[in-house]
């Protein structure tokens, strides 16, 4: 089955991970902008890694028959530096014509401080002022549950905001129902331990239904699975699903969303190309 | 939001799910004992509360295990943070 990965950081990832997931059906993936695992030093350094997004990473991906998209801003972690953050964001517009270029993410919260919550609303101000979609990422473990809700507080305080360009990331089963709730996609991350597994995640899908619900690997540098949404395909269709549920979520729900950006020039394999929206 | 019945059956399920059942409870007894046989008291830890707690939880007789143990280990959301950070 052909499958979608709406979040995963090939960045970090050797090319022969490129060529399994081609192998494993994977035709397009979108790799939004993330922490690397150190804190840079300076904007001129995400200048570097938003050129590695938008011209190296599309290039890798093509040798292996994969599109590949991307999301740009600072993220969560060291959006905590509000000056850095703040040059990294001046620069941004100068990469959102790029063509694999999505939208801004992934943006969010991580340990739900002031700082981190006033860059999200300058980053919300940046995505309004260039009608661009928005990625986001919600915290982790403990955090979670109310970072999750400070975002979707601001969300939808602003009534600018349309809930259906924005998908919101990491969901698991305390934070899925509110961010479907208000309108929003909600994207389930299949990573070991801190986050969904295949199982919990066909679990979700069967509570809530398929409607507006991704799934990804967030494959990183941490210890995570490229190959995280094969695996919940193979989950689902132990269980018995249809194969058109599955296909829903892994590859028709990603085309719809992406579709909404202007710069989703995506071909179907089997040739029939998919028009923007915008 | 409609929902997707799971197909299995609860008996399918539980011929599926039942060695891998069997193998988490006997790996969380094994924790404890580890716990057990190390030096030092743990038992005024904040984690041991909560790791207790989510035990009850698994006993309940109702849906939704899952999500009360999610968000048992969350920390508090407040509505009025936003007042609170001046944002
Ligand atoms: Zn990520």
């Amino acid at each position: 089955m052909y499958y979608i990965d709406p979040h995963i950081h090939m960045v970090s990832r050797v090319t022969d991970d490129y060529e399994t997931l081609s192998k494993m059906g994977c035709t397009a993936m979108s790799e939004p902008a993330f922490w690397a695992g150190f804190d840079r030093g300076s904007a001129e350094s995400f200048r570097d890694y938003f050129k590695q997004l938008t011209e190296v990473e599309p290039k890798r991906a093509a040798q292996y028959g994969i599109q590949h998209f991307t999301w740009l801003c600072i993220n969560a972690k060291e959006a905590d530096n509000v000056e850095l953050s703040r040059e990294v964001i001046a620069m941004i517009p100068e990469f959102l014509d790029c063509p694999n270029v999505l939208g801004i993410g992934e943006i969010g919260l991580n340990k739900n401080t002031k700082n981190e919550a006033t860059i999200f609303l300058e980053h919300m101000e940046l995505a309004i002022k260039y009608n661009q979609q928005i990625l986001i990422h919600t915290p982790h473990l403990e955090d979670k549950f109310q970072g999750t809700k400070m975002i979707l507080d601001m969300l939808t305080d602003d009534s600018r905001v349309d809930p259906s360009r924005v998908l919101v990331d990491h969901v698991e089963e305390h934070t899925v129902e509110t961010v479907l709730e208000n309108g929003f996609w909600a994207g389930m991350t299949l990573y070991p331990v801190s986050k969904c597994t295949p199982a919990r995640a066909a679990d979700i899908i069967e509570m809530y239904g398929p409607e507006r619900l991704l799934a990804n690997s967030a494959g990183d540098w941490g210890p995570s699975k490229p190959t995280a949404v094969p695996d919940l395909i193979f989950e689902m269709r132990r269980r018995g699903h249809s194969e058109d549920l599955i296909r829903q979520v892994v590859y028709e729900n990603p085309i719809k969303f992406f579709s909404q950006s202007q710069n989703f020039n995506f071909v179907r394999p089997d040739g029939v190309p998919v028009p923007s929206i915008q | 939001m409609e929902n997707t019945p799971t197909p299995m059956t609860a008996d399918a399920v539980l011929d599926r799910e039942f060695l891998e059942m069997r193998a988490k409870i006997l790996e969380l007894a094994a924790s404890f004992d580890r716990l057990d046989r190390g030096e030092g008291g743990i038992n005024d830890d904040r984690r041991m509360e909560l790791i207790r707690e989510a035990l009850k939880l698994l006993e309940d007789p109702n849906a939704g295990r899952a999500e009360k143990i999610q968000l048992l280990f969350s920390r508090e959301y407040s509505g009025s943070w936003r007042n609170e950070f001046g944002i």
